[in-house]
């Protein structure tokens, strides 16, 4: 035990004495929750719009003017004819255009029909979407303020509730994908590349020639990232709920708990990784292509999984993170109790189990 | 001169002799390629929906048959109890629950107005919004021909109508994967660029091997472009790669010349090597430069429009994407590729890439000194 307890203590001169990377470590979840709290927002606002008026009369520049005033548009530029208007798209100034046809007032008012084009730059499709729909919402506005409100007959109207994030945040889907993050980088990568970094060096050997049990050189080696992931996983929930205002709903016990599991579950992933490779790049490579990606693209917190075709949905049931990540939303979105999660849990319980005999199997104590 | 051809010769030897370089520049952009614009798939569809119907008359019915004729919903269930509907959800079974009041059809005809009220998971905000609007426009289409059936509709509008078309240009069938792959190839020549360069030289570090040339008459320009020359010939390999694979898979072909890819790509890997570059002096072990490196260029490609519009970003995300190379060959690639801009059309990043360019490298010079 005592032994045990010096090499805890070396590893954490190890990782203390590298300042930068102790830094970045911290810095990591910090920037990460700034720019996916503030700064990734799928809501459009301040877009760049084009206006092409070939009417230039009362209605129109009614029209123009209260889509300038709506916070999700900036008019920016006014096209001067048709032929412009392509050359308005590739410069790149402009993602909507609004295009009036000649004598709109006098035909909205004679014939009582007119007709507006909204062009979208669908190279963003979602944004031309959302862009075309605001626009055209805006329009309708103006044209049931023309008809004094008068309410059409038989209509039926819709009252929408947006559950669990009325405000539509972004940061309620990103905070516990940014959580699966920093704990797969700081925990499988940066263990597995030290503990490599020995094998590379070849301090590993000496390690192994001395009377301690190696495998408990390696545990040791896991202590200090497991204490650096314990204080990310609370900064990253601090900074979540006083910074980004995304309430814990469920109990903060639990939620520590499974961020607990899922940390030695992403340690035991690192050692597995170690066992395998043996250089640093090596290392890094299969983090970064066999875990870090896997955890952005198919946990389901930057892409939605049922979107994704068939082959993959099924790979994604052998990413940890993805069980997380559903168990995060529900206890800390949702604020579901245990018994909504205990299949998840098990699913991560079974995966570190699974992890660790491999990997401690796979452990050699002789050199090649 | 010579000094350099012979430094260029090493480097390139030592790079076709690394196994795990040459894989790296095969498999990422295949992998890459190939699974993110799978997987990356934002484009709203498959909604799920639940349907609380209390009225059970025959409009409920219509209105619930004509939601789940659309491709967009599919039905997971027909209930009659609210709190059912919403363990759906609470379940992640149900994204959305349609509630439909017991007299529906009556207070529709008779009142000349119901409502009927949705409850939508917004954990994911985009979701939430675009499924939303789809379903409020299937209520108002359905409302339309309630309308029709018991209006005669005079030939003339009674009222000022506005009629408003929309067209989406330059994507028509909104793919969203040439939204994507146009900007995966970004990021890829950035990898090749950034890590591989930056890992390079601080290997020579770590080993020891840069004492070996610190000692010879090598001067500090000739080692860095010895070291910039083959990654920057790689980084436009790794883009030819990546182009031709969505040529061949996605069948897409720049709208605009080749010619002008390749000019800004040449460019803008002369500012991005100085970036990596710049780490690799900071770094020591390949350990901190891949932290480093990792650490920037998830802030450059998460801040460089890839997957979010840099307009609805905060100011200060504004500046960071203003300073960030990656935002201007993100929109140069979209621009050249989907609307076919020409050389004059992006003049602007061109010149604001060469300007990253002289900044990152000549800050590495300065950094880098022969003396440990």
């Amino acid at each position: 035990m005592k032994q045990f307890l010096f090499f805890v203590r070396k590893e954490f001169l190890h990782v203390w004495r590298d300042r930068r990377t102790m830094l970045i470590l911290f810095g990591m979840p910090l920037a990460q929750i700034l720019i996916f709290g503030f700064a990734l927002t799928n809501e459009v606002k301040n877009t760049r719009i084009g206006i092409l008026d070939n009417s230039k009369d009362e209605i129109t520049s009614t029209i123009i003017h209260q889509l300038g005033a709506s916070r999700y548009f900036d008019i920016v530029e006014n096209i001067p004819s048709n032929a412009k208007l392509e050359s308005a798209f590739q410069a790149g100034t402009i993602k909507l255009a609004v295009v009036f046809p000649e004598n709109f007032q006098e035909q909205l008012l004679h014939t009582n029909t007119a007709g507006i084009q909204l062009i979208g730059d669908a190279t963003d499709p979602n944004t031309s979407n959302t862009l075309i729909n605001y626009a055209s919402a805006v329009i309708l506005d103006y044209q049931s303020s023309m008809r004094g409100n008068t309410p059409l007959p038989y209509s039926i109207n819709t009252e929408m509730r947006m559950l669990y994030n009325p405000q539509l945040k972004g940061s309620y889907n990103f905070v516990p994908g940014v959580m699966a993050m920093v704990l797969m980088l700081v925990c499988a990568m940066m263990t597995s590349i030290s503990i490599v970094r020995e094998k590379e060096m070849g301090t590993m050997e000496v390690i192994l020639v001395s009377p301690i049990v190696p495998i408990r050189v390696v545990i040791a080696k896991m202590v200090p990232y497991f204490i650096l992931s314990a204080v990310n996983i609370g900064s990253i929930l601090i900074l979540s709920v006083f910074v980004l205002d995304v309430p814990i709903q469920g109990s903060i016990a639990l939620l520590v708990g499974e961020c607990l599991l899922f940390t030695v579950t992403v340690l035991s992933l690192g050692l597995l990784i170690s066992s395998i490779a043996n250089s640093q790049q090596i290392a890094m490579l299969i983090s970064l292509m066999g875990l870090l990606l896997p955890t952005i693209m198919l946990s389901g917190f930057m892409f939605p999984i049922e979107n994704m075709p068939v082959p993959l949905q099924v790979v994604s049931n052998v990413v940890p993170a993805k069980w997380f990540y559903i168990i995060v939303k529900n206890i800390m979105i949702k604020g579901v109790g245990a018994e909504h999660v205990w299949k998840e849990t098990l699913i991560l319980v079974g995966m570190t189990i699974f992890f660790m005999v491999v990997s401690i199997r796979k452990f050699k104590t002789r050199l090649e | 001169m010579r000094a350099l051809i012979i430094l260029l010769e090493k480097e390139f030897r030592q790079v076709f002799r690394d196994p795990a370089i040459l894989r790296m520049m095969f498999l990422m952009p295949a992998v890459q390629l190939l699974l993110m614009p799978l997987a990356a798939d934002y484009e709203i569809k498959n909604v799920k929906i639940c349907v609380v119907d209390y009225d059970h008359s025959s409009y409920s019915q219509k209105l619930v048959s004509k939601i789940t004729a659309t491709e967009y919903f599919t039905l997971v269930d027909y209930t009659n109890s609210y709190d059912e509907a919403l363990r759906y959800v609470e379940h992640d079974e149900a994204d959305i629950v349609l509630q439909i009041p017991n007299s529906f059809e009556k207070d529709l005809i008779r009142e000349n107005e119901v409502s009927v009220f949705m409850a939508i998971n917004a954990i994911n905000g985009v979701k939430a919004n675009l499924g939303g609007a789809y379903l409020r426009n299937i209520v108002t289409d359905f409302n339309k021909e309630v309308r029709l059936e018991w209006l005669q509709l005079p030939r003339h509008n009674q009222q000022p109508l506005i009629e408003i078309a929309s067209i989406n240009w330059f994507n028509p069938l909104m793919n969203y994967r040439y939204f994507m792959v146009p900007g995966i190839l970004v990021i890829l020549v950035t990898m090749v660029g950034a890590f591989l360069s930056a890992l390079n030289i601080v290997k020579e570090k770590e080993v020891g091997t840069i004492e070996q040339i610190n000692v010879t008459p090598i001067r500090k320009y000739q080692f860095i472009l010895g070291k910039l020359i083959p990654f920057w010939i790689l980084g436009l390999v790794t883009l030819t790669i990546g182009m031709l694979i969505s040529w061949l898979v996605y069948s897409i072909v720049p709208v605009g010349s080749v010619f002008t890819i390749y000019v800004f790509a040449g460019v803008y890997l002369i500012s991005i090597l100085g970036l990596g570059l710049l780490v690799s002096t900071f770094a020591n072990t390949q350990q901190q430069a891949m932290l480093l490196s990792f650490f920037l260029m998830m802030i450059f490609i998460l801040l460089g429009g890839l997957y979010t519009s840099i307009d609805s970003m905060p100011s200060w995300a504004q500046i960071i994407a203003k300073i960030n190379p990656v935002t201007y060959f993100i929109e140069v690639m979209r621009m050249v590729v989907l609307k076919g801009s020409s050389l004059y059309d992006i003049r602007y990043h061109l010149l604001m890439v060469l300007l990253f360019g002289i900044v990152f490298n000549n800050l590495a010079i300065l950094n880098y000194h022969k003396r440990s």
